[in-house]
């Protein structure tokens, strides 16, 4: 075996994200250099703050990629998460008032949503890109049922309003939470007999099969919590605007995917993990936020954001190619 | 420990039939699998060892007939059931995950105490895993992520996870070996046999192979299978390889196995001239191949050989350095090239590179030469289906016919259907074959070998990288031999003026 410092270091760090590591310090330390105000105190809780609903929504959507399959019903679930807590806790709608226990609720109602994305995928066999689309739509109907005919729904529940606005030790007390859903995820991922099936189901349905493992339980447990997190992300959403909107993960969908794509979470399954896609957000906040500090235009910065995605996928997708294999 | 049931089989079938419609895969077969023993099982394919296999295995089940365990009926339902009562395959193609560790694989669903309601506790799952390791010997650590190690320690990890499944039963496991030489090197398939040794003193160990010197070699016990049935229990001390072979294809050979009956004399005109053509993993090679001709390369892991086959398909870019055919230039920019140049190229992994499992028979051979069954650039579908007729007719392709998916024939025919997608282009001229007859059974190899013949003598040139020594040896006119990028000898080959495989295996390392 290669002994040298370099090869005992990739042993070492095999299957962690230090490519995506690597890339957010060079990434920092160029915008730092170009607009010393991000390197302060202010300006970090700030990129934390912004990048603690989408770390929520990967943290699902990393178990459901890691299988080999795709979660597209992100923004649909966050409109009936976003809707379904506006309308729980104390409103100007209704006299509900569940305060913090519409959290668990709406999660529940997100996890019915990704239960049946999940029986579509495995056991009507319809691919997950497709049956997560239908269901984007179905989640999108339902929120705006639940929107009605008339003006938005006002949340005047204090207490849920002060989780994306209080802070807590410097940082928005949503930033904490975001900590503790990523902490549980790793947690899960490593830990759990269904967070290290997900790399084996990733890493090839069929041996899992011959192994006896109930492969559709597992595939469908993902779809169920990434219907959770991309829910619990809505409710927070409307924490963040004190209104229940029906679209309020509007662009979070190319944002995420992206986010765990960048962070090295291969859209074939079996590599990556939930630190990666998390490493992959901060790396779209960090260059969202430096792009507005720097001054670029609200276009380029599009732009930049897809040719970043592009560079991210070629790099990560690199080692992986064969020689005999046409990309499709 | 003295059991009394030890002296029962591991396993016993009696009169165990399975059939998929018409066709009956297994008829009456009855045999038994002895503790501590390792049994044979030979058999040409399509003889039946599969689906012996899979229903030994859980992954069938029979239509009739017993399966006995340890002395007690069962039948196996599903995979984990067999691995539950400590029955295990180890597939031949490899069944390891390459992205999890080689604990979790060892102990793939199958972890037993190591998972906890649900949770992982990695100390035992590497302790357990260590102590299967340390069974086979194996100097791999239980934390090391599988797709780091070469072919050879993944095998020893396949032996291991096999061995644990074991544990949770009292008595010791029966382990299914499903051609774990196929693709091992000479010493790798040593050290795999004295693991074999070891493990028996614990296991009972059924070894299918195409390879009869090893079956000879490690068996206590022969069977031998033919149309689904088993034709003969030989004991290997009493037998030899050309018996075996006998009772395999159930009639005497006429012509050798390597088919030199048919080998010509190559014509005296270059056909293929490679010049300092260097590329990834090799450089500096020059080499000329007749018209008629059939060069075998050999070398080791990394030899440069197989990139030098792919550079020539043009599927790998040439740094520099020049290929003529016919006296004519190529440029190798792409595959699209070499095929309009009339090259073919027989990839190694059949079952990713040569051919698209999901597709017919038909549309696997007309993939590279669509133009033969074309009008305009419209495939006209009757033409499709004529051609791949007279194909499956003139390489004798066992088959349904033109339409059946490629997932379903086996290695050979899936080998012949490949061979055959170069064989109707209108104008080939050089045909490169990367290990053509890996894991095909002799029958099927002998019948590859006698298309290669007949493929020369119609002036095809024709590179072999073949898959032993033997292979390389009698199959071709010439034998070339490569070690780290560079040709390392020439040597001409034949009848009666056969390079001696040391001075081969000399210019190999």
């Amino acid at each position: 075996m290669d002994n040298s410092l370099l090869a005992r270091f990739r042993r070492a760090t095999h299957g962690q994200p230090v490519p995506a590591l690597i890339a957010l310090a060079l990434i920092v330390v160029v915008i730092a250099a170009q607009a010393p105000v991000f390197m302060t105190a202010g300006n970090i809780a700030n990129v934390i703050d912004q990048a603690a609903i989408p770390a929520i929504i990967v943290v699902g959507l990393s178990f459901v990629i890691l299988m080999g399959s795709i979660d597209l019903s992100v923004e649909g679930v966050m409109a009936v998460g976003s809707m379904s807590a506006a309308l729980l806790v104390a409103n100007d709608r209704n006299s509900l008032d569940f305060g913090l226990w519409a959290l668990p609720v709406v999660m529940i109602i997100g996890g019915v949503l990704g239960l049946v994305s999940g029986l579509a995928v495995t056991r009507l066999r319809i691919p997950s890109f497709l049956a997560t689309i239908a269901i984007a739509s179905v989640a999108s109907g339902i929120a705006l049922i639940l929107f009605g005919t008339s003006a938005k729904p006002q949340i005047v529940d204090p207490v849920f309003i002060d989780l994306t606005q209080g802070t807590f030790l410097g940082f928005t007390k949503v930033s904490w939470l975001a900590l503790v859903i990523v902490l549980l995820g790793l947690v899960i991922q490593r830990y759990t007999r269904f967070g290290r099936y997900a790399y084996v189901i990733g890493g090839s349905e069929e041996i899992a099969k011959l192994s006896g493992i109930d492969v559709r339980r597992y595939r469908l447990l993902a779809f169920v919590i990434a219907g959770m997190c991309s829910s619990l992300a809505g409710a927070l959403t409307a924490s963040r605007t004190s209104i229940g909107s029906t679209t309020p993960g509007d662009g979070l969908l190319f944002l995420t995917i992206a986010s765990v794509v960048i962070g090295g979470t291969i859209l074939t399954g079996g590599r990556g993990g939930v630190l990666h896609s998390v490493i992959g957000v901060l790396i779209m906040g960090v260059i969202v936020t430096g792009m507005v500090l720097i001054g670029v235009s609200g276009f380029y910065q599009q732009i930049i954001q897809g040719v970043v995605l592009l560079v991210a996928v070629t790099a990560v997708a690199w080692k992986l190619r064969r020689p005999m294999r046409v990309v499709m | 420990m003295a059991q009394t049931s030890t002296e029962a089989p591991a396993l016993r079938l009696t009169d165990v039939s399975k059939s998929f419609g018409v066709v009956n895969a297994l008829t009456k077969v009855s045999l038994e699998i002895r503790p501590r023993e390792v049994v044979g099982l030979i058999g040409e394919n399509g003889a039946g060892k599969s689906s012996l296999l899979k229903i030994l295995s859980g992954n069938q089940t029979a239509d009739s007939g017993t399966m006995e365990l340890r002395g007690r009926p069962v039948t196996f339902s599903s995979i984990s059931q067999a691995m539950s009562n400590g029955v295990a395959m180890v597939y031949q193609e490899q069944s390891l995950l390459p992205n999890v560790s080689v604990a979790e694989n060892i102990l793939l669903g199958n972890e037993r105490g190591a998972v906890r309601d649900g949770f992982y506790r990695w100390k035992q799952m590497h302790r357990t895993a260590q102590r299967h390791l340390d069974e086979v010997k194996s100097g791999v650590s239980p934390s090391d992520i599988t797709d780091t190690l070469p072919f050879a320690q993944r095998q020893m990890v396949e032996v291991a996870k096999a061995l644990a499944t074991g544990d949770g039963s009292p008595y010791d496991p029966v382990i299914l070996l499903d051609e774990p030489t196929s693709v091992l090197e000479s010493g790798d398939i040593e050290t795999l046999f004295s693991v074999i040794r070891r493990v028996k003193e614990h296991a009972s160990i059924v070894f299918v192979s195409h390879r009869l010197e090893e079956v000879l070699e490690i068996c206590d016990r022969v069977y031998v299978m033919r149309d689904g049935e088993v034709v003969a229990e030989v004991d290997p001390a009493e037998a030899d390889v050309d018996q075996l072979f006998r009772l395999m294809v159930g009639r005497d050979l006429t012509s050798g196995y390597f088919r030199e009956d048919l080998s010509t004399e190559p014509t005296p005109d270059v056909r293929l001239a490679i010049e300092s053509l260097t590329g990834p993993g090799f450089s500096d090679v020059s080499l000329g191949i007749n018209r008629g001709e059939i060069v075998s390369i050999l070398g080791v892991q990394d030899s440069g050989r197989e990139n030098l086959g792919r550079v020539l398909f043009g599927a790998l870019p040439a740094a520099h350095g020049s290929v003529r055919i016919d006296g004519e230039r190529v440029g190798l920019r792409s595959t699209r090239d070499a095929v309009a140049r009339g090259i073919g190229y027989l990839p190694s992994e059949r079952k990713i590179d040569g051919a698209i499992m999901g597709m017919s028979v038909a549309d696997n051979m007309t993939l590279a030469h669509p133009d033969v069954v074309s009008t305009l650039g419209v495939m006209r579908s009757r033409r499709v289906r004529e051609v791949a007729d007279e194909w499956i007719r003139r390489l004798a392709i066992k088959t349904s016919g033109p339409a059946a998916e490629m997932v379903n024939l086996s290695g050979g025919n899936q080998q012949k259907v490949v061979l055959a997608k170069w064989m109707l282009a209108p104008d080939l001229r050089v045909l490169i074959l990367d290990t053509p007859t890996r894991g095909l059974d002799v029958g099927a190899k002998s019948e590859v070998y006698a298309i290669l013949h007949g493929l020369a003598a119609k002036g095809v040139s024709i590179i072999l990288l073949a898959d032993s020594l033997e292979e390389g040896i009698y199959v071709s006119h010439r034998v070339i031999t490569m070690a780290d990028g560079k040709v390392t000898g020439e040597f001409t080959s034949r009848p009666g003026n056969r390079p001696s495989r040391t001075s081969l295996i000399e210019r190999m390392l």
